[in-house]
Formats: structure tokens, sequence, C-alpha cells
């Protein structure tokens, strides 16, 4: 699919562009943390403080006029000091070119608010802050959109079960909506799907005797 | 005003004794005290919605009203939010992909190709010449699809019946197609990670060349009764208008950002599948109202039926999935008789293939404008994490700044015109 992109000349020449864009962000901005093509996209990973220099920049100069913030949204993993990705997606329509800018955060540390430079950030934020719990300071409209009235936690964090906690249902003899655990008469059937034929390689149940396996393989070795 | 105010109100002597006192020297009460209060009496909310027709789904906004005219539109959305993120990132690739026409029901298939699109990046998959060609082919008769619902519902809500009982006759023949070729007549899933579901029966090509010559007609007889029609002049001409650089900002795509005057078209700037080797023209509209976005469409419809005639000529027999059966399950014959087929088939359908590692912002031109899928796959066998980005979502928060000062019959001129479908802007 890449070779077929690189093709055409003009994709061609817009990779041209784009990798000479990466290098420019690379070595002259001071807290652009990498700057490059994956799969053929820019990406650009900044720190929180440079988000809203970075971005006052990539709309207003003549080689980047990024006049569009087409998408903001939130990525969770866990395991990291700083376990939030917020990503945004931009596009230029007077270059015919997209960036994507990448900056970390946690539950407490807020992002500054970019919508002062694209109106349409603030229900992008609003959105991630729903749906992750992400903080954005300077945002005019700080409120809650998809999910439900009084709903609590933040679902797309990857520690938020599927299924939730709460359902709601309309009772008839109390003549309204009222909330109750969530009860299922079946587990979610998750299944896992690691191959013992190509990632792992000790079973489960079966740690120990692979152990003595591996250690009888090091010391024939 | 309230108790609290009145209390620390200075009298008039105090006034005079402290008028020489700078403002920074005064007690922070009294300089509170001496700040104008205005009092609006004259305004009240009007709640439009979950369930008014013209609220194209359920949509709820409340309409703080001078009069007759709106002073400000606080949309209320997520009455339609089923977690389809949360959803995506428990289901393999192919279960997920059905999820997609459950988003934008007016435009199934489109949004399945943007999934299929950035998906086939992340496995670096290049389907088939003529999957592509049908993916075209099929992206543009959603187009027409959506454009006729939009059209003659927008007609609807402004009080013109006639052309949305004319649309649903064409409609349905479109939508004959869809059945005809994926077996479903909304939620088609058709489009898959690796070509198309299956290829089209036999005698369909020539169906669609059929109608499409005689589409045409009727869109002149739908712009006979609308284009010049006074009364659709005066509902929709004015009212609405977004220059280009407000349409910019606020992340407006598709025909509604066409109909500002910026010609933007990712068919043609960013070409995807087969969209390079076809001709087509990108209608653009200069004053940026209800009107010209309708003029938008219908005019993107005519084009629509161009593509599909050069999709017709230069469609060829051949394969429409990757012959890989990692990613494509094997035909049902060869499975009677092949073990490995078998292996392969319940493998697809049960595991699914792992997609490795990386991310992808991938957009398609839909119907409304930009639908993008931001895809992050983690090495399994699920997503790890798939935003979608709807197009109405930007449309709809730019709803307060189009329709303010216009009046409360404008406002659902102004709602159809922007083609909001719920089930992509709650996800």
């Amino acid at each position: 699919m890449v070779e077929a992109r690189l093709s055409s000349p003009q994709q061609v020449s817009l990779q041209g562009r784009l990798g000479a864009l990466a290098f420019t962000f690379s070595t002259t901005w001071p807290d652009v943390l990498s700057a490059g093509l994956e799969k053929g996209e820019l990406v650009v990973r900044t720190t929180r403080d440079q988000l809203l220099p970075l971005m006052t920049f990539l709309r207003d100069d003549p080689q980047c006029r990024f006049e569009q913030m087409m998408d903001l949204c939130g990525v969770d993993y866990p395991s990291r000091a700083e376990r939030f990705d917020v990503v945004y997606n931009l596009l230029s329509v007077t270059l015919n070119q997209r960036i994507r800018v990448i900056i970390t955060t946690d539950e407490v540390a807020p992002v500054a608010s970019v919508s002062g430079l694209w109106p349409c950030a603030c229900w992008w934020e609003r959105e991630c802050y729903d749906l992750f719990g992400v903080q954005f300071s300077g945002n005019p409209d700080m409120r809650r959109i998809l999910t439900d009235d009084g709903f609590e936690g933040y679902p797309l964090r990857k520690d938020f079960p599927l299924t939730g906690y709460e359902e709601v249902r309309y009772d008839v003899e109390s003549r309204q909506v009222v909330k109750e655990p969530v009860s299922l008469a079946q587990d979610f059937r998750n299944f896992d799907f690691v191959s013992p034929w190509e990632g792992m390689l000790t079973l489960p149940g079966d740690e120990k005797a692979h152990e003595v396996r591996q250690h009888i393989r090091r010391s024939r070795g | 005003m309230t108790d609290a105010d009145k209390g620390i109100l200075l009298n008039d002597a105090d006034a005079i004794l402290q008028a020489d006192i700078p403002e920074t020297l005064l007690p922070d009460q009294q300089v509170k005290a001496r700040e104008r209060k205005t009092l609006e009496i004259d305004s009240h909310a009007l709640n439009f919605g979950p369930q008014h027709p013209s609220a194209h789904g359920v949509l709820r906004l409340v309409l703080e009203m001078e009069g007759e005219l709106v002073a400000r539109t606080v949309p209320h959305i997520g009455l339609l939010h089923r977690g389809t993120e949360k959803l995506i990132e428990y289901k393999t690739y192919q279960k997920a992909l059905p999820y997609f026409d459950r988003l934008d029901y007016v435009s199934p298939m489109c949004e399945e190709q943007a999934f299929a699109l950035a998906t086939e990046k992340l496995l670096g998959i290049e389907i088939p010449e003529r999957a592509r060609w049908l993916r075209v082919m099929f992206a543009e008769i959603t187009r027409v699809l959506n454009h006729i619902l939009n059209i003659t519902a927008l007609g609807l809500d402004c009080g013109a019946v006639t052309p949305a009982l004319w649309g649903y006759e064409e409609r349905e023949k479109l939508l004959e197609f869809y059945e005809a070729a994926s077996g479903a007549r909304f939620h088609a899933n058709y489009f898959r990670p690796g070509g198309v579901a299956r290829d089209l029966p036999a005698g369909l090509e020539d169906k669609i060349g059929a109608w499409a010559k005689e589409f045409p007609a009727w869109i002149d007889e739908l712009e006979g009764l609308l284009t010049e029609n006074r009364i659709w002049k005066q509902r929709t001409v004015g009212i609405g208008v977004f220059t280009a650089e407000q349409a910019l900002a606020w992340g407006f795509s598709g025909p509604c950002l066409r109909a500002s005057g910026v010609p933007w078209d990712l068919r043609r700037m960013q070409p995807y599948d087969n969209y390079h080797k076809v001709d087509f023209n990108v209608p653009v509209a200069r004053h940026g109202d209800c009107y010209d976005r309708y003029l938008v469409r219908v005019a993107e419809m005519r084009e629509s039926v161009s593509i599909i005639e050069q999709c017709l000529s230069q469609i060829r027999p051949g394969d429409v999935k990757v012959q890989d059966p990692k990613f494509s399950p094997p035909p049902r014959a060869e499975m009677k008789r092949s073990m490995e087929a078998l292996i392969h088939h319940f493998k697809l359908f049960s595991e699914g293939y792992h997609v490795p590692p990386g991310a992808t912002y991938t957009a398609v031109e839909s119907p409304k404008g930009e639908f993008g899928v931001y895809l992050v796959a983690d090495g399994s066998n699920k997503p790890y994490r798939c935003k979608i980005r709807p197009t109405g979502f930007a449309h709809l928060q730019a709803l307060d700044e189009l329709s303010r000062r216009s009046m409360l019959a404008d406002m659902v001129a102004v709602l159809g015109s922007l083609d909001l479908v719920f089930g992509e802007v709650d996800r």
C-alpha cells in the first residue's frame, strides 16, 4: 500500500515535504521529543508546555498552514507514568498535508486548551475529558458531552469494564428511571489469543517445567 | 437583582464622597457595587427535540429566544451514545467492521471504507483492482443515497413534501443494488479489509448501468421542484451563512465546506482506492448558505452518476479480495475438500488476524465530509484504540455560530442543510 502511494509523483513530493518538515521540527524546536514519518504520516511528539506555541506555529507559519483541526483524541496506556496520549490531527487544505501532534498527560496534569486557535477544539476536548478524564485548562465549556446525565467514571480508560458499573431501567412502581448495579447472567467471554506457536514460549501452568528445560539447554550450551 | 447585591449598593451621598477616590483603593465589595448589571427579562428557553421530527434523530437543542430570534443555541448530544469505540476495542478487526454501518446509517459503505483502508494500511496489504473499482462504485452509490435523503428531508423540513415521496422511490432502487451485492439493504458489511465481501451477482452491472442512464432525468425533476422554487429560495437563500474562514476554523468538511467556497475534496486531493483513475468535477459554491449547500449536493449527485458510469466501463473480471487465506476466507467449495482451508476458515473467524503495531489516521470523503479513523494497533488481533472522527460532530458544534440571531423557523433549515445523523455524531 505504501509503495502504491509513493508511486504517484504528487505523493513523492508530499513525502519529501513532510520529511523536510519533520527535520525542521526535530532540529529547531527545543521540546520536540521526536518528529518523523510513520507509515507515510508526519508525527510530532512534544511536551505539554510546548503545545500551545507549537500549535500556534503550525497554524500560522506559511510552511505549515494547518488551518483545520480535524480530530483530537485520547489513548490510554495504563502502565505508563503519564498514562494518556492526547493526539491532535491537523489538516492543511492550502498545502494538502496532514500532521499528527502527540503529547502525554496523566489524570491530574491539565493540558492547555487549543480552543483559542481552533474554535472546534472545544467539543473535541470536552469529548476527551468525558471519555478519558483528561483535564484541559482554558476551555470555556468543560462539561461532559456524550455520556448520560450523572454518569460516573471515564468509560474509555482501559481499567473501565466494557459492561460499565450501572444499568438504568424504567421502574413502573416508582414511575422513574432507576440506576442499578449491572448484573449479567453470563460473564463476558474474553478469549486470550496469544498463540503457543508464535509468541508464547511458556504455557500457563508449565512455568516450572519450562524453567528446568531452559536451564538444561543453557547448561548444555 | 438579588437582595445581596442591593445590600452593598452605595447610596448617593456615599457615591459623591468617594467620587475622587481611585477605584483601586476602594474595598472589593464597593468596586463590585459600582458595576452596572443588566437583567434579561425578555428571553426564554425553548426545548427543541429530542423527539422533534426535524431534529433528524435524537438531537436536543436548548434555544434561548428573544421573541422569535434565536439568541443562543446549546446542543445536547449523546442520547444515541452506544460506546462504539469501547466495543471495538474488545472485538477482532473483522467483528469491528459492522459497527461502522451503524454509525452513519445513511451512508454505511463509506464508513466501512475508512476502517478497511486504515486496517489495510497497518497490515500493509494491497487489494485487487476489481475490489477497488467495486469500492469506488458503491461509495458513489452511497453518496447518491445519502444526498437524496438529505435534500428531500431538508425539503420536507421546509414544507416541500413531494421530493421526499419521489426520493424514497429512487432510494429503493439503490438499496436493491446494496441488497444484491451484500445481502443487506442498510447494514451491508460489504467492504472488508482485503477487498469486498463477495463479487457482484450476474447482471447487476447492467442494472446499475441502466439506472445510471435514467437517474439524471430524476435529478432534473427534483431540481424542477426546488431549485427555482420561490418558497424554497425564500427559505434557504441567505440562511445560515458561513464564510470560508469560519468554515475552516470550525472544522467543516465535505459539501458544507465546498459550499463556503473552499475547493477541497479528499477524493481529488488525497485519492484512495481508484479515485485517481476517474475523472470528475468538484462542485464549489460561493455564498455558504443553505441554498448553496443544496446546490453543491445536487451537483455532486450528477458527478457521482458520471463516476459510476466510468467505473462500469473500466471494471474487469477478477479477484475481489486478497488471495491470502490469512486475511480473506477460502471459498466454500474448497473447505469441503481441503483440511488446510478448513483450518484457515476456523482461525480467521475465531481468532482473526494479528495487526502489526502502529497507528494511522485514515480519512475518506464520506457523503457528509471527512470521515476519519484513528486506528492504533498493538500487535494483537483487536484494535488497541479506534477513534472515529465523525463529520457531523464538527458541523453540529458550529450550529450556535451559524444560527445566531436567526429566526426560529430558519433553525430547522440550517439543521437540515448540515446533514446530521446522530448514529455518527454520538457514536
